[in-house]
């Protein structure tokens, strides 16, 4: 038994793709399978945050060949805080999964069709986690692009699975233009393996000497990720998938899968190659990033359905991850980092949990038109809480963890005089405002004379997962020292590591 | 055809956006293309790396060396790719077999039955060949898919009534061998998916057997285009209408 | 020397052709086969790569392995890629390139 500790780190990969295999391979107690393996995926993501704490960043060889040639997992700050934004969302998704399924099952419109939406949500759930997590810890290339790949199939699968022609158009175009943003990738890796030979990120961010074969790999690489990432303008794609999917698959969609791409493009920008970027290609990044934040918070005040109504909201929230980039280089650049973090945890918990009441207002009300929503909240206490607490998150309130990542944002602006990307933030919040308390306004007001509506008994897992999301989102800002501790510790090995880092 | 369409008078005119993209794209071949033949042609890659290591792998053949032992871990998620891709389509819908039964001609029944064993000896002789020259699992796979796309071709009656669950276990016979023979070096050597070296040969040889026979189904069962009658036994309505066939 | 540019460059042309088609086509069939064209392309580039002069050493076998795990990979996508179009024809007579008639629609959930 040669077992050692630091083989901890393929845990969060293989434990949900071989939950994803048995849940493929029964048909029963997949539910069972999938709450045993999220759970289990959550405390080796913790185990691996103590770690990480007492050891510093460590290189994982699989295979056990040596670099060149091997390939590599790493543990670091940002990967691990992906990993836990991961962990904790999908644990909360796997059980509202369960409430949700069993709510459509009881009541069945269609005989056997959503046995079947339950049946092949189990495996494609369980092995995107796995995927994505593989995404996050992965330190190769090359092999970034095959989780790459999973993470768009499994996530182009779960998107058609409502099986409604809405729903399955939308996840064509999102197949195609996932497919199109892998293969600009792919060209990206090509060029650069061709240039250096190597395929290692640690090898390349020694290797990378600039000139313009790099600059051209890098802008195919950057492309392909900002169309997956769904950037501003390249964001069309977005709601019409992510609106016309199943609820828990909207929240897996919303919350994580974006974050996915986001963090292979940050990881590659910041850490791999960051005596590359040019200062005018940071600048565009976060003008994409401003057009991002007011075009997507516009869309969504327009907007006449919840679902569309959120997805619009995430194309804007997107945009505040892209505004940090022209501030990233700046003096407290680690500030920027820290508050890239909180707002991808902060964003994933709240989007999620938004998309969860949605859907659990949708089931219970029958359809999701913002006007005729008003007194939802006789029926769904919670579910209706857990909207409003995610939208103070939206909207960057004290003290939830849009708030710290805006703050940090907004003072390192400040600080380098470049208010007007402070002005971007702040608009940005007014605009969530409107659109959160349009609904919230709603939802909340019962309107007199009416009788109350009529409700179908539910389950506590259609409501609860979402404000236990929802609640994190908004106690997040409380835990602003324990992000900043990981990213130190991995920086300053870092540092050890490679003679100093910006 | 794209750039050329016809308008209401069936003229040919000239779609301003098409032209665009066109020039734009023109542009962009070139200024890439360019790059490439600035590139320096001396970067070694990393053939001198498996050459030196190509001893302790277990094979004789470079391509499967790295396919399965260097670079294994990419290949066992590659394997989880194809098989996303049956959960995919296995979710939308039943396989639509033709329904009634339709005279076959003789000389098909008898290609199918000359040519299917056959292919079936190709698949495992390229599987076996890929330790020590050009072949492997997916070059047997899909030599197996063949036999199984002839088959599907010919509408053998049998082949709707293939039951769900043996059709799963030969889906994840590869990735279950693949991850448990990881599992297995893990204890054994400490590593995920670092075979012991002087068994190494041996176990690569195993998975590539069993993912051999994973990618043909497979790639037999997207071609069948959806899951199997009874893969939902808990309705009682087998042919449920939404995933239904065609309507 | 210069086939090894010329195969590449012939990639890259094979790569953005396929580009082009992807945009200015509307049908699905055609869509997905444009994005076929376009990885055969990228994995033309890429054993072209592979090519080392009899100077430098052997022939590189990292790429054919990639070549090998991006085929496999487009072959499964290209599969289910084909199924949702055929499930779009035949739930829908919708044609799967406007926007506009996604978002309006009322029904979005099961």
């Amino acid at each position: 038994m040669l077992f050692d500790s630091s083989s901890w780190i393929i845990a969060p990969i293989v434990l949900p793709l071989m939950a994803g295999l048995f849940c493929f391979l029964f048909t029963r107690g997949t539910f069972a399978i999938s709450v045993v393996a999220s759970i289990a995926n959550l405390v080796t993501v913790v185990v691996l945050h103590r770690q990480l704490i007492s050891f510093g960043p460590t290189r994982y060889v699989v295979g056990g060949w040596r670099v060149p040639l091997g390939i590599t997992l790493r543990t670091d700050g940002p990967a691990l805080l992906m990993l836990l934004m991961a962990a904790v969302t999908g644990v909360a998704i796997t059980f509202y999964a369960r409430g949700y399924f069993s709510f459509r099952i009881a009541e069945p419109k269609r005989e056997g069709r959503h046995e079947r939406q339950q049946r092949f949500f189990w495996p494609l759930w369980m092995m995107l986690l796995g995927s994505l997590n593989a995404l996050f810890l992965s330190s190769d290339i090359f092999n970034l692009y095959v989780t790459l790949e999973l993470v768009s199939v499994s996530a182009a699968a779960l998107a058609a699975l409502s099986g409604k022609p809405a729903s399955q158009i939308a996840a064509f175009r999102y197949l195609l233009v996932s497919l199109l943003g892998s293969l600009s990738y792919l060209l990206g890796v090509v060029f650069i393996y061709k240039i250096h030979g190597v395929l290692d990120l640690d090898m390349l961010r020694m290797a990378a000497s600039g000139g313009p074969a790099l600059g051209a790999a890098l802008a195919l690489m950057t492309v392909g990720l900002l169309l997956k990432t769904a950037l501003f303008p390249l964001h069309f794609w977005l709601p019409p998938a992510h609106a016309n999917a199943l609820a828990p698959v909207s929240a897996i969609l919303s919350g994580l899968v974006v974050k996915g791409s986001f963090y292979l493009l940050f990881r590659l920008w910041f850490d791999v190659f960051p005596g590359v970027i040019a200062t005018p290609a940071l600048n565009l990044m976060g003008l994409l990033g401003a057009g991002a934040i007011l075009w997507g918070s516009v869309q969504a005040i327009r907007q006449q359905r919840l679902k569309l109504l959120v997805a619009y909201s995430t194309v804007s929230q997107l945009g505040y991850l892209f505004v940090a980039f022209p501030l990233a280089r700046l003096e407290n650049g680690a500030g920027v980092w820290t508050a890239v973090t909180f707002m991808a945890l902060a964003h994933a918990c709240a989007k999620a949990a938004m998309f969860m009441a949605a859907g659990a207002i949708f089931l219970q009300v029958g359809h999701d038109r913002i006007r005729d929503l008003a007194g939802v909240r006789a029926c769904l206490p919670v579910a209706s809480l857990a909207y409003a607490v995610a939208g103070v998150n939206l909207m960057g309130l004290p003290p939830s963890g849009g708030f710290m990542a805006k703050w940090l944002l907004l003072t390192s602006s400040l600080a380098s005089c470049r208010w007007w990307w402070g002005l971007v933030i702040m608009a940005g919040s007014l605009l969530a405002a409107i659109y959160v308390f349009r609904v919230v306004s709603r939802l909340f007001v019962i309107p007199a004379g009416e009788p109350l509506r009529a409700c179908y008994p539910h389950s506590i897992l259609l409501e609860w997962p979402a404000l236990i999301l929802a609640l994190i989102s908004l106690l997040l800002g409380f835990a602003a020292p324990y992000p900043l501790q990981l990213l130190d510790t991995a920086q300053s090995a870092m540092a050890l590591f490679y003679g100093g880092l910006p | 055809m794209p750039i050329l369409t016809r308008n209401r008078n069936n003229r040919k005119r000239l779609d301003p956006y098409l032209l665009l993209l066109f020039f734009f794209v023109a542009c962009l071949v070139l200024w890439l293309g360019a790059i490439l033949c600035s590139l320096p042609m001396g970067v070694p890659g990393l053939g001198k790396e498996v050459a030196s290591l190509q001893q302790r792998s277990g094979v004789q053949s470079p391509v499967t060396a790295v396919l399965l032992n260097f670079r294994g871990y990419d290949t066992f998620l590659e394997v989880l790719v194809l098989l996303l891709a049956v959960i995919g389509v296995w979710s939308m819908t039943l396989a639509p077999f033709p329904s009634g039964e339709v005279e076959k001609s003789p000389v098909q029944l008898g290609v199918v039955r000359l040519l299917t064993p056959l292919m079936v000896l190709v698949g495992a002789y390229l599987v076996w060949q890929g330790s020590h020259l050009a072949g492997g699992a997916f070059q047997g796979g899909a030599v197996l898919g063949g036999a199984g796309v002839l088959l599907l071709v010919a509408e053998l009656p049998w082949l709707r009534s293939v039951p769900s669950l043996p059709l799963r276990i030969a889906l994840l016979a590869g990735p279950l061998v693949f991850f448990s023979v990881a599992l297995y070096c893990l204890l054994r050597q400490g590593k995920f998916l670092a075979y012991p070296q002087d068994t190494a040969g041996a176990f690569l040889l195993i998975i590539e057997t069993a993912c051999a026979l994973s990618i043909g189904v497979t790639l037999a069962s997207l071609f069948a285009g959806g899951r199997p009658d009874d893969d939902l036994p808990e309705t009682g309505t087998p042919s449920d209408p939404q995933g239904g066939r065609t309507e | 020397m210069i086939t090894n540019f010329l195969y590449s460059f012939c990639g890259l042309f094979v790569f953005f052709m396929g580009f082009f088609a992807l945009i200015a086509c509307s049908h699905p069939l055609r869509k997905i086969l444009a994005v076929n064209v376009m990885s055969t392309g990228v994995f033309l580039i890429l054993v072209a790569g592979a090519y080392r002069p009899a100077s430098v050493g052997d022939i590189d076998p990292v790429p054919h392995a990639m070549v090998l795990t991006g085929i496999v990979v487009s072959v499964s996508v290209t599969a289910l890629a084909l199924i949702l179009a055929c499930r779009v024809q035949e739930t829908s007579n919708l044609s799967l390139l406007r926007p506009k008639s996604i978002n309006g629609r009322e029904e979005s959930e099961d």
